[in-house]
């Protein structure tokens, strides 16, 4: 299949390796990747800040990038809903019927990169090996909006060696909320002073999630405490070392 | 109805106070007995909830009918409305209109006037509190008594309700306790929760037997009887809708419902959705008066003030669904720091956060719509299926609509960043050069060990608990322009 990678803005600038890791995998199991050069950002800060007049470009210009692509897929659970959940709506409070109409066709060949592997490749097993200790932080925006459900579970519990130690509280948020951890910092570092107690009970090496956001957010504190506990996009795990099952 | 004359009516309801909510949120943040208080009791609720809708098959069906419900009664509102009043009236109820808080203190203070009553028997009533009534009966030489345990003890402690459903969660029994001591002069009461339990009925039991005037608020106005619904949990309720000769309750007119038959579904969900029981110990429902039974003289105010707006807001209007179960309190991890009193308002969490502001036509509460990560939990528990972050993004906004219109607004840091983020996501090769000037600039404040662990104005936010990676050298877009592209070409030309 081709597939065109859409890495997100702040994964572009802050987390490349996990570009390179999507682009591995998928690679590996046989798949075309093409980059649109033009890519951005999908309009979420914007939207959810309040600056709703100012995202509806920002779409545009993300539809008329990949309006004919076979599929997109994008390392980011909250990026696909912002496209799921506010896409339509934003054109249309535009007012721009051919944009609804540009949105409504796209949304279907868009996926979120575990999603993608499970649900439209019908892979579990990539034939990765990571033996670390790990722990799953499920993401609000792929358990709520996207329903990953226990997607990105299997395809962990398909990776060689790894040893996934199971977080209390999964269904509570990390507190990053992209601007509101800067708006309300206090709360949200109460938040994420949970959350990371959560992720140390676990005793695990590694946490790991799919979206780079959260765990941005994670390491900030993980590293500040000096834990040494480290963060890895699902997508970097599932790159490492392959034995070579189902290829 | 006369003019009535009413002394010292608060001037404004609803809010408390106007500190923004991370100002108000920071101070509550320091309070640790009060937190600990706050996510235990919200776990507890919260457990209890997910067990009991989770054994129904049929629970997100029971969702969308309750959403529709309410959506279909709030498209023909004026209707329902007009029916209830016609059948309750025929009942032998009376119904009064209110437009705003005001209005509704003077009728009811009218009432309470015109039998003589100087003590009035309350069940626990989120509109009144709203209307800031008790401030305004006290104001006029009439004690309202609450008579629902939660609301005893906020009011003898002179808080403020925490939480709507559970309004003293924030307080734990040794706390109570103390309250009741000082305040019923009980200086040998127990700690265990059948001291303060019967601490509590051998003060009310008094009361209810000789106050000849009760005032509730009301779960549900049943169209087509005329009559309404109250769910309680401690059986004070009762006594309060069936031992006075008066019984007068303000309910706000976003709770009618068309048909008696309606109940079926949103008595499962209510409870369930609130206190996590399959069904209330006590329900009442009641139509008109009856000679010889309950109440000779029954009143309902219907209250609007500031619903309408709302009602007339489309993307906003579901608000108006709610049912009040505070099930979204339970489920928000924002709520679960803080607590109720930092959103400093009658109505917290997530539905405060969306309400308070909208019932002032967007003129207080506008930081609550930003006090959400819009994490979505309180949409999943929503028992009438509110889009709680959907409505928060619209207020959001709405607000920075209103602020882009002022001088100081166009002016301010999070317009302009927000502006020039917005002019560069528009054209990839403007982005890429902001990477470059990012990934160089950076370094003025990346440390030896490469993270970011300062930064200066509002970015300090994020720094003061959590470090920030650097950018790395390369992009992922330079890594794909430069290992590639070529390629990419070169197999196009191949």
């Amino acid at each position: 299949m081709r597939v065109s990678l859409f890495i997100t803005c702040y994964n572009d600038a802050l987390f490349p390796e996990t570009g390179k890791s999507v682009v591995h995998v998928l690679e590996r199991l046989g798949h075309t990747i093409e980059f649109p050069p033009e890519q951005t950002c999908c309009g979420q800060m914007h939207w959810n800040t309040g600056y709703l007049r100012e995202a509806v470009p920002i779409i545009r210009h993300f539809v008329k990038v990949y309006q004919d692509a076979e599929a997109v897929v994008i390392p980011s659970s909250s990026c696909v809903s912002m496209m799921r959940d506010h896409y339509v709506k934003a054109a249309e409070m535009d007012g721009d019927a051919k944009l609804v109409a540009d949105v409504e066709a796209l949304l279907p060949r868009i996926f979120e990169f575990s999603e993608f592997l499970v649900r439209k490749l019908g892979v579990e097993d990539v034939g990765a090996s990571y033996p670390h200790k790990v722990t799953y932080h499920a993401s609000c925006h792929s358990m709520r909006s996207l329903h990953l459900g226990d997607i990105p579970i299997r395809l962990l519990k398909n990776v060689r060696g790894l040893d996934l130690q199971p977080i209390q509280n999964i269904q509570e948020c990390c507190g990053f909320g992209g601007t509101f951890s800067i708006k309300n910092a206090d709360v949200s570092s109460a938040m994420l002073a949970d959350k990371v107690r959560s992720v140390l009970n676990t005793g695990a090496e590694i946490c790991t999630a799919v979206d780079n956001s959260c765990l941005m957010h994670l390491y900030g504190s993980l590293h500040r405490q000096r834990t040494f506990v480290k963060t890895a996009h699902l997508a970097e795990i599932l790159a490492s070392g392959h034995v070579g099952a189902h290829l | 109805m006369r003019e009535v004359q009413v002394s010292e009516v608060p001037v404004q309801h609803t809010r408390w106070n106007t500190h923004d909510f991370p100002d108000a949120a920071k101070v509550l943040l320091e309070d640790s007995q009060t937190r600990k208080n706050v996510q235990h009791a919200t776990n507890v609720i919260q457990g209890k909830r997910n067990k009991v809708t989770a054994e129904l098959p049929d629970w997100e069906d029971l969702r969308e009918a309750g959403a529709q419900v309410k959506a279909h009664t709030l498209r023909h509102l004026d209707y329902y409305l007009t029916k209830f009043e016609e059948n309750c009236t025929r009942a032998g109820g009376h119904v009064h209109w209110a437009s705003d808080a005001d209005e509704a203190n003077r009728i009811i203070l009218g009432l309470v006037r015109s039998h003589g009553a100087k003590e009035v028997i309350k069940i626990k009533t989120m509109t009144s509190e709203e209307i800031g009534l008790n401030a305004t009966l006290e104001a006029n030489g009439v004690w309202p008594v609450e008579t629902d345990l939660a609301e005893l003890i906020i009011q003898l402690g002179k808080d403020r309700p925490s939480h709507f459903v559970v309004p003293a969660l924030h307080k734990n029994k040794e706390q109570i306790r103390e309250i009741f001591q000082r305040e019923m002069n009980l200086p040998d009461l127990g700690d265990q929760p059948i001291d303060l339990a019967t601490a509590a009925r051998t003060y009310l039991r008094e009361k209810y037997m000789r106050i000849k005037v009760a005032i509730s608020g009301g779960n549900f106005l049943i169209a087509d009887t005329g009559g309404m619904c109250i769910v309680e949990s401690e059986g004070n309720g009762r006594m309060c809708l069936t031992l006075p000769d008066v019984l007068i309750s303000v309910v706000g007119i976003e709770k009618v419902i068309p048909s008696f038959r309606d109940l079926d579904i949103l008595l499962q969900t209510l409870p369930r959705s609130a206190t996590g029981e399959r069904m209330n110990p006590y329900n009442s429902t009641w139509t008109g008066v009856h000679p010889g039974d309950g109440p000779k003289e029954f009143h309902v105010v219907l209250l609007d003030n500031g619903r309408s707006p709302i009602l007339a807001d489309k993307e906003a209007r579901q608000t108006l669904q709610c049912i009040r179960c505070a099930a979204c309190l339970n489920a928000c991890p924002v709520y679960h720091q803080t607590g109720g009193h930092a959103y400093e308002s009658v109505y917290a969490g997530p539905i405060g956060a969306i309400l308070t502001p909208q019932l002032h036509s967007m003129g207080e509460g506008r930081s609550l719509p930003y006090a959400s990560s819009l994490c979505g939990a309180c949409y999943e528990v929503c028992p009438v299926k509110i889009n709680i972050p959907e409505v928060l993004i619209h207020l959001r906004g709405k607000i920075v609509r209103e602020d882009q219109a002022t001088l100081a607004g166009k002016f301010s840091l999070w317009n302009i960043g927000m502006q020039a983020a917005a002019f560069l996501f528009k054209d990839a090769g403007r982005l890429s050069m902001a990477e470059h000037l990012g990934q160089i600039g950076q370094k003025a404040l990346v440390s030896k060990n490469g993270f970011i662990e300062w930064m200066p104005g509002m970015l300090s936010g994020w720094t003061q608990t959590r470090d920030l990676k650097a950018m790395p050298e390369q992009s992922f877009r330079d890594w794909w322009a430069k290992e590639r592209a070529p390629q990419d070409k070169e197999d196009a030309h191949g």
